[in-house]
């Protein structure tokens, strides 16, 4: 993948409020058709990270280029492809779901002759069609970061970045909001997620970057952050019948340990989804494979077992 | 730094929706109704004070709007008194509105400048007042039509013209005042008090206070103890404190215009009367001459206290 892939590079990127720096010195970039998440705690330097990429607060240092431009010199040309959607987005309520997209329709230049069709389809597209009509004071919250999302849609935006987009949201919505960002990847969308909600980051995002005091502590896919936070996480069972099974698996390429759980049931540990490998290795033995399963290390794990390396560490300086 | 394109991008949508939602408002119905019911009863008041004393007035239009009948005030007076009111009551949630209902990043992650949504909102506000004041002024001319029986004259109109266009100066000042105040305070309750509590200081409060701190600065001295009248050197100072008030501008301004026998703001010496007609009226651009100042003050006011607000609302990190 060449660097012209990538859709947000930040280099070096800093912001300091006095003598707090809340931004450290980030770098990260963010591929074409990719989602990536930013993971952290409150006030790690998530938002702020967001609102520097947006132009919305300055930068006291480093640079960064969304859709290949400066957000400093060229803001106009960047907000017009890229979207944006706080964690809870904000309309004018005495308005109407139409009335709020087509005034931002207007602010985007959006021509007249399109606006309409463009405005019908975005909220088609999110559901909200049936009450176009409607002042959004009557909407819920869910149905407000729909409209967020349709206001992205209408735009064409060629990258979004999703603040919390589904903080406050019920199990449903969130489930629904979910399958409109993967939707929206499916379009060809690049988008920069931030979110709590590790078990939906791990779902959608293809990397993930972990903030932690404003500097990015960890970054890459979910299994090269399991494999450099918690090591071989990759928990393969394999239920099969044949000779020297065990020895067989213990060769495979990544695997750490072979346990014998029960007969014919070995537990294996390793650095990556090995399925394909032990049923390879069951058939080539001529033996019977009878089940096959895996335990993928979670994002929650990572992200615990991170700060708790680092509770532990800190605990040992102190002493020290 | 040079940014690319227009910071004027999107000012005539921003200008046209802020347009729409003020004239629509509840709020701006209330204060309408408030201006125009005293306004109404100030110039009934008018009325009867003219249809009493007067024998012939080559002006007698222009005494609609400075005849007063106790109780009541003159009309001028009332609008002194509510132009301010009204112009907060459209300004002090001018940009803290915006961050509370969230809508703020939302609107500006679009293509366009601060720049154009600060002017934008500023343009509709005074363009709002425009409309109000020129309504009024209507209402005075076609009243004084039906009620005096006589058409107004062609100086009379260019001065009531004039009268206008510095009530439209005044409640500038104070809209950029309420947009300043929205633009440093995040409570659109606390810019409200604020802008409220200057409105009445300055109104009420300064008049009061500008002779005491005058003899603070200026000690009376033998001569002004014994005669009972200030020193000049006071008397100056006095006016020089009290048109730090943009209501005493405002008051200068309307008796100059509206009264054409006015012929100085302050103390008029002997040798300025020399050769003059006493009680003959000053052609329009020698009333304009003497209240220069107070309009190129008023004016200034508004550019500065503008500039102010555009300055703090450059440099704020868009949260929400």
């Amino acid at each position: 993948m060449s660097a012209n892939d990538s859709i947000i590079e930040a280099r070096a990127l800093s912001k300091r409020y006095g003598a707090v720096t809340a931004v450290d010195g980030i770098s990260f970039d963010v591929k074409r058709g990719e989602i990536f998440g930013l993971l952290g705690p409150n006030g790690a330097g998530k938002t702020t990270t967001i609102l520097m990429l947006l132009g919305l607060t300055e930068i006291s240092g480093g640079t960064v280029r969304v859709l290949g431009r400066d957000p400093r010199r060229e803001p106009l040309s960047i907000k017009q492809h890229l979207g944006y959607l706080p964690d809870s987005v904000g309309f004018y309520d005495y308005l109407s779901a139409r009335d709020n997209l087509a005034y931002t329709a207007r602010l985007l230049g959006i021509p007249a002759a399109e606006r309409d069709a463009r405005i019908s389809r975005a909220l088609e597209q999110v559901r909200l069609a049936h009450v176009a009509g409607k002042r959004v004071g009557t909407f819920s919250h869910g149905m407000r970061q729909r409209l967020g999302l349709a206001e992205i849609i209408m735009k064409n935006a060629r990258a979004a970045i999703l603040d919390e987009p589904t903080s406050g949201l019920d199990p449903q919505s969130t489930e629904e909001f979910l399958i409109l960002i993967q939707a929206l990847k499916a379009d060809g969308v690049t988008i920069l997620l931030s979110s709590h909600m590790l078990e939906h980051m791990q779902r959608i995002c293809d990397r993930v970057a972990l903030f932690h005091q404003g500097k990015i502590a960890l970054m890459g896919s979910v299994p090269e952050l399991a494999l450099e936070v918690l090591g071989d996480s990759f928990v393969v069972e394999v239920q099969a019948r044949g000779p020297g099974l065990r020895e067989r698996l213990a060769g495979i390429d990544g695997v750490s340990e072979v346990r014998a759980v029960a007969p014919d049931r070995y537990r294996m540990q390793a650095n990556r989804d090995v399925r394909a490998d032990a049923a390879r290795v069951a058939v080539h033995a001529d033996g019977d494979l009878l089940r096959l399963s895996v335990a993928e290390p979670s994002l929650d794990a990572i992200y615990n077992g991170y700060f708790q390396a680092r509770r532990t560490l800190e605990e040992a300086n102190h002493a020290a | 730094m040079q940014r690319e394109g227009s910071p004027w991008r999107g000012l005539a949508t921003v200008t046209l929706k802020e347009l729409a939602d003020h004239l629509s408002s509840a709020r701006m119905r209330v204060l309408e109704w408030l201006v125009v019911l005293t306004a109404v009863a100030a110039l009934y008041g008018a009325l009867q004070s003219i249809r009493s004393t007067t024998a012939e007035d080559p002006f007698v239009f222009l005494r609609l709007f400075t005849d007063a009948q106790a109780p009541l005030p003159s009309f001028a007076s009332i609008l002194g008194f509510l132009i301010p009111l009204v112009a907060i009551g459209l300004g002090f949630d001018a940009i803290n509105g915006e961050y509370s209902r969230r809508t703020m990043s939302r609107i500006l992650s679009q293509p366009i400048y601060r720049d154009a949504l600060l002017l934008g909102k500023f343009i509709a506000g005074l363009a709002t007042l425009a409309i109000s004041l020129t309504c009024l002024w209507l209402l005075v001319i076609g009243l004084g039509l039906l009620l005096l029986g006589v058409p107004p004259g062609a100086e009379e109109v260019a001065r009531s013209l004039l009268f206008l266009l510095i009530a439209l100066a005044y409640a500038g000042l104070w809209l950029a005042v309420a947009m300043l105040f929205s633009t440093l305070f995040r409570s659109a309750a606390t810019s409200a008090l604020v802008s409220l509590g200057l409105w009445l200081f300055l109104a009420l409060l300064w008049p009061m206070l500008a002779p005491a701190v005058t003899q603070i600065i200026v000690p009376p001295d033998l001569a002004s103890v014994l005669s009972g009248q200030p020193s000049l050197q006071a008397m100056h100072w006095q006016q020089a404190l009290e048109r730090i008030s943009p209501t005493q501008l405002f008051g200068e301004s309307v008796i100059a215009v509206l009264s054409p026998m006015t012929r100085s703001m302050g103390p008029i010496f002997l040798h300025q009367l020399e050769g003059a007609v006493m009680g003959a009226p000053l052609p329009l651009a020698q009333s304009l001459a003497i209240i220069w100042p107070q309009m190129v003050g008023l004016a200034a006011g508004c550019i500065v206290l503008f500039t102010a607000a555009y300055v703090v609302f450059q440099r704020q990190e868009v949260r929400a």
